[in-house]
């Protein structure tokens, strides 16, 4: 029973990771960047619920939306004002500068809500947990929740890339940003769609979080954000799938590490099984292979 | 065979042509840098002049120029993104700290205790880093940067499980829980709690010889065989392999020797602090090194040398804005990324330089004059 | 000081009449106009004993004919998946020959280089390099084992001087460790300054001594081609595989790239393999051909017989219009082919990069 109660809390905790590394995977997808501002990107989306539903008195699943809004928002700016001015002088210049916007956002965070820990209403409050198999296993909703959200926001854009013009525009700049361009596709609309997209579901995946683990600081979502980048680095970068797969499959070795090695090697386990990975498949589970033409 | 130059051969002009890398320049730059700096701070801080808070960050600031110079040679000189600097950084720590107490058992001469402890611990963070840089050199660009990433993680977390300690003069090492029977005094490395009652070795002038240390290997290095051979597979790959060079081997090379510079810093690091956390190492502290190296221009040595020790002062002598000051920090980061990297503002550049040039070229064609007059006569 | 300046002296005053690495059996070549004998590439279907020295059935020029070949390929073939990029190439280079190998875009010229040099893993056949067989080697061994490379698209050390690019290249020569190199010991200071010398001795033959202290990338195309060339000689080759070498170069500068690489068979007595498009270059310097179209050899010989092989001007041509104006093609092609002339197959003139 303890097995199951460790399965779903961590199928729960990889369908965080799940859709924070959709942000992650999509951005390097289309951009070729280290976006390492989208874990903080969470935590703003955490205070934003937080504060809506605590002095703005909404209800959390409309504080939900308005913290989905404003995410896009905070990632269409921080694409426009800091990342566009370098795209193509190559990787390095870039991750520094994501680097740059991650102390901004903490450090922001920081001022004006303080460094103290705030307690997060979970979004699920009023809901009780489900007993199954004579009280042994407890499912919360929260974690119901969570997967649920993971299954339904994975099919919505697999369709959305595959179906519509806009995912297609998408996956044709990830693919050949020049060729596109040539094609008539607007280069800069899709990088900003897919930063809102990453931003708005960074924001669910901050609620969703907050909700299973309450404690919000400016830095909750640095942790959060290198396990998801992992995350997708092991799916595959640039797979929505191989996102979701990572996701999952990073969120059940660290609960079941947690529980049956070590709490402080947990992290330990989860990285090493990732590099693990890399040597046997150099571009992770669902990575295309690269090849350089002599 | 006779002696025959080939005919008819034109280069073609050399007016767009730049000048290589000039070694001794870049090395009494560098050396001139670092001397200058120690005399001046010596000589403000006789004055007077210096904080209580800055003088405490003077071993820092020389542990962070050697941990850029160190970093550099592979960002800089190999051309691979490492986020995982700090790791080495606490492999060196830990290890020396541990020397440093087993070697206080018998000896009493601080000098030779730091040199030897130092020794090791570039030792063990050289094993590190040839342990780590074995399996995942094969890997490219952004990949190995987020396995280096986890390399460093991993680290880290294994330091948080580690505990030293003497238990009757014997040194005792356990593994996730504590040693039963130690007494407080007699730990030396207690899990997450780090390393505590370590006896301070660290100074100023150690730190001065250490940057000294890694400025001369790292500069040597660059222009030796060795060094051309890596720069030479950062430049192209596939020409490097074509012409013999083998690919891991020198940058299995540049990464062990930058991983054992920097557990060379690293157990300066740890000596300079009686008490001493884990957590110091984390990925922040590998950023922040990475961030010295770019912002320093990256394979530039004397650049880091500068970033570091600016980044590391102006924050501590804006203490007492202690809130804005890592804001501000960070939107400098950012301003001045864009201000170097972005393509039109660097052309802009360029061009408010190119008003500057034009002198210069009248002197090197005076002295290319003068040199080929020589050689005439 | 006075050190120095003799030192100095001693960099400016080398004697460059000495190669370098000269291999037994040196004698003055007498290349093109049939002086020294023919060469052509033969099908060996047994398989050749690299110690004893060509029979009479196999054409080479007769200067190679008392030595056993540098280079013997068997039925070389590549598979992408499923398609087949080369198939069935078969080639017999003598020690000291220039040979050409043609074709139009895309007939798979430069992939035969890459599994010449173990960049691609080669399907099928063998490759037999100074008598030994290659498989298991990978690039880097291919190139200790004596065979050096240039790129079609030039690949230089960029941000090395042009006087680094060569000494990378001296780097299995240069005699000193780990150690010396972090320390600089006398040992270092004495290898260096050998290594140097030997760099400028390269730079002198090939008049790039100014050129010495600038950085690679920033020379003009013509300079950098030809330092790929100085930077695979000084790996000490025994075959040297030039991809394209006239790529992007005006016909003065084809004729001076001509001389250069009879200069660099004579004076080093290596072989050489080249693929090119520009005929003039071809057809003036290569004593045997090989045309290959859609990864098949398609003829194989002397310059004049692939001059008026009409399977060769097939390939370039295209045989889908109509017969009057495939006549008169053919007419114009030949023509141009006799005359050396045509600068470059219409269907594979190469981009010129840089407004050189």
């Amino acid at each position: 029973m303890i097995f199951l109660t460790n399965l779903i809390s961590g199928l729960s905790l990889g369908s965080v990771y799940a859709i924070i590394a959709l942000g992650y995977t999509m951005v390097y997808g289309i951009s070729k960047m280290l976006n390492f501002a989208h874990g903080d990107v969470i935590m703003i989306g955490g205070y934003m619920s937080f504060i809506m539903t605590m002095y703005m008195g909404l209800n959390g699943w409309l504080a939900l939306l308005v913290a989905m809004v404003i995410c896009t928002i905070l990632g269409i700016t921080i694409e426009r004002l800091a990342y566009r001015p370098l795209r193509g002088t190559g990787s390095l210049a870039v991750l520094i500068t994501a680097i740059g916007v991650s102390y901004f956002l903490q450090n922001i965070a920081l001022l004006i809500w303080g460094a103290n820990p705030k307690m997060f209403t979970s979004l699920f409050n009023g809901m009780k947990p489900i007993h199954a198999m004579d009280g042994q296993l407890t499912i919360t909703p929260e974690s119901i929740f969570t997967i649920l959200a993971n299954i339904i926001i994975m099919i919505l854009l697999t369709l959305f890339v595959s179906k519509t013009k806009a995912g297609k525009a998408m996956r044709a700049v990830s693919e050949d940003n020049g060729a596109a361009q040539l094609m008539g596709i607007n280069v800069n609309q899709s990088i900003s769609l897919t930063f809102a997209i990453g931003s708005g579901l960074a924001a669910v995946a901050g609620v969703l979080m907050l909700s299973a683990y309450p404690v919000l600081m400016p830095t909750t979502g640095a942790m959060p954000g290198i396990k998801a980048f992992t995350a997708a680095v092991f799916g595959g970068i640039g797979s929505i799938p191989g996102a979701m797969i990572g996701g999952l499959i990073l969120g059940i070795i660290e609960i079941f590490s947690r529980a049956y090695i070590s709490t402080e090697l947990s992290d330990a386990i989860v990285f090493a099984c990732l590099i693990i990975v890399l040597l046997v498949k150099p571009t992770g589970l669902l990575g295309k292979k690269i090849s350089e033409k002599v | 065979m006779a002696e025959r130059i080939l005919k008819n051969i034109r280069i073609g002009g050399l007016k767009n042509a730049v000048k290589g890398n000039d070694y001794r320049k870049e090395a009494t730059i560098s050396y001139c840098i670092l001397i200058g700096g120690y005399i001046l701070l010596q000589i403000l801080t006789a004055a007077g002049l210096v904080g209580h808070n800055l003088q405490g960050q003077f071993v820092p600031i020389c542990v962070y120029i050697s941990l850029a110079v160190s970093l550099n040679l592979v960002v800089g000189i190999s051309g691979e993104l490492s986020l995982g600097h700090a790791g080495f950084m606490a492999v060196g720590a830990f290890s020396g700290i541990l020397m440093s107490r087993i070697l206080l058992q018998s000896m009493s001469f601080e000098p030779a205790i730091l040199i030897i402890s130092m020794l090791f611990g570039a030792l063990m963070a050289s094993v590190a880093g040839f342990i780590i840089g074995i399996p995942i050199l094969g890997l490219r660009g952004d990949y190995l940067a987020i396995v280096t990433l986890a390399f460093g993680e991993i680290i880290r977390n294994f330091m948080n499980v580690l505990y030293f300690g003497f238990v009757d003069g014997k040194l005792r090492f356990a593994f996730n829980h504590t040693i039963e029977g130690i007494e407080d005094t007699d730990r030396i490395i207690t899990g997450a709690i780090g390393a505590t009652g370590t006896k301070t070795m660290a100074s100023f002038t150690w730190g001065l010889l250490l940057c000294l240390f890694t400025v001369f290997i790292v500069l040597n290095l660059k222009n030796s065989k060795q060094g051309r051979a890596i720069m030479s597979i950062r430049d192209n790959r596939i020409a490097g392999e074509s012409i013999g060079l083998d690919v891991r081997k020198y940058k299995l090379m540049a990464f062990v020797v930058s991983a054992a510079l920097a557990g060379m810093a690293g157990c300066l690091f740890g000596l300079n602090y009686s008490t001493l956390v884990p957590v110091k190492f984390n990925f922040n502290t590998s950023v922040l090194v990475l961030v010295f190296v770019v912002l320093g221009g990256v394979g530039n040595i004397w650049g880091g040398i500068i970033a570091a020790t600016l980044l590391t002062i102006l924050p501590e002598t804006f203490r007492q804005f202690a809130d804005y000051r890592m804001l501000t920090y960070a939107i400098v980061l950012i301003l001045v990324m864009i201000g170097t990297y972005n393509p039109a503002i660097k052309s802009r550049m360029n061009a408010l330089f190119a008003k500057f040039k034009p002198k210069k070229k009248k002197d090197d064609g005076k002295v290319k004059k003068k040199k080929s007059g020589k050689e005439e006569a | 000081m006075a050190d120095k300046k003799d030192k100095r002296e001693e960099l400016m005053d080398i004697d460059i009449s000495d190669p370098g690495h000269a291999y037994e059996n040196r004698q003055e070549i007498y290349y093109n106009d049939n002086v020294g004998g023919r060469a052509v590439f033969v099908d060996s279907k047994e398989q050749y004993d690299p110690d004893e020295p060509y029979n009479d059935q196999v054409y080479i020029p007769e200067k190679d004919r008392d030595k056993a070949p540098i280079l013997e390929v068997k039925g070389l073939g590549i598979d992408f998946g499923g398609l087949t990029a080369v198939d069935n190439f078969n080639l017999t280079l003598g020690r000291t020959e220039i040979g050409g190998l043609i074709g139009p875009n895309g007939a798979g010229k430069t992939t035969i280089f890459n599994m010449l040099t173990k960049v691609y893993e080669p399907t099928r056949g063998e490759i037999f390099f100074d008598g030994k067989s290659t498989k298991g080697m990978n690039t880097v061994d291919i190139n200790k084992a004596g065979m050096a490379r240039t790129f079609q698209n030039i690949r230089l050390f960029d941000k090395l001087t042009v006087e680094e690019n060569i000494k990378v290249a001296l780097h299995h020569t240069t005699n000193y460790g780990l150690i010396d190199g972090m320390l600089h010991t006398p040992k270092y200071r004495h290898e260096e300054f050998r290594i140097r010398k030997e760099a400028m001795k390269y730079l002198k033959i090939f008049g790039m001594t100014k050129t010495a202290d600038y950085r690679a990338g920033s020379l003009p195309y013509g300079a950098q081609r030809r330092l790929e060339i100085m930077r695979a000689l000084a790996t000490k080759p025994k075959l040297l595989l030039l991809d394209e070498p006239a790529a992007g170069m005006n016909p003065s500068e084809t004729t001076e790239l001509m001389d250069t690489i009879r200069e660099i068979r004579d004076r080093f007595q290596i072989g050489i393999f080249l693929i090119e498009h520009d005929m003039s270059l071809v057809m003036g310097i290569c004593e045997g051909i090989v045309v290959l179209n859609y990864g098949r050899v398609i003829a194989k010989g002397w310059p004049e017989d692939i001059q008026s092989n009409p399977k060769v001007i097939e390939a370039y041509l295209g045989k889908s219009r109509g017969k009057m104006e495939e006549e008169e093609k053919k007419e114009d092609i030949e023509d141009a082919l006799k005359k050396g002339k045509l600068e470059s197959a219409p269907s594979g003139k190469p981009d010129r990069k840089e407004g050189e």
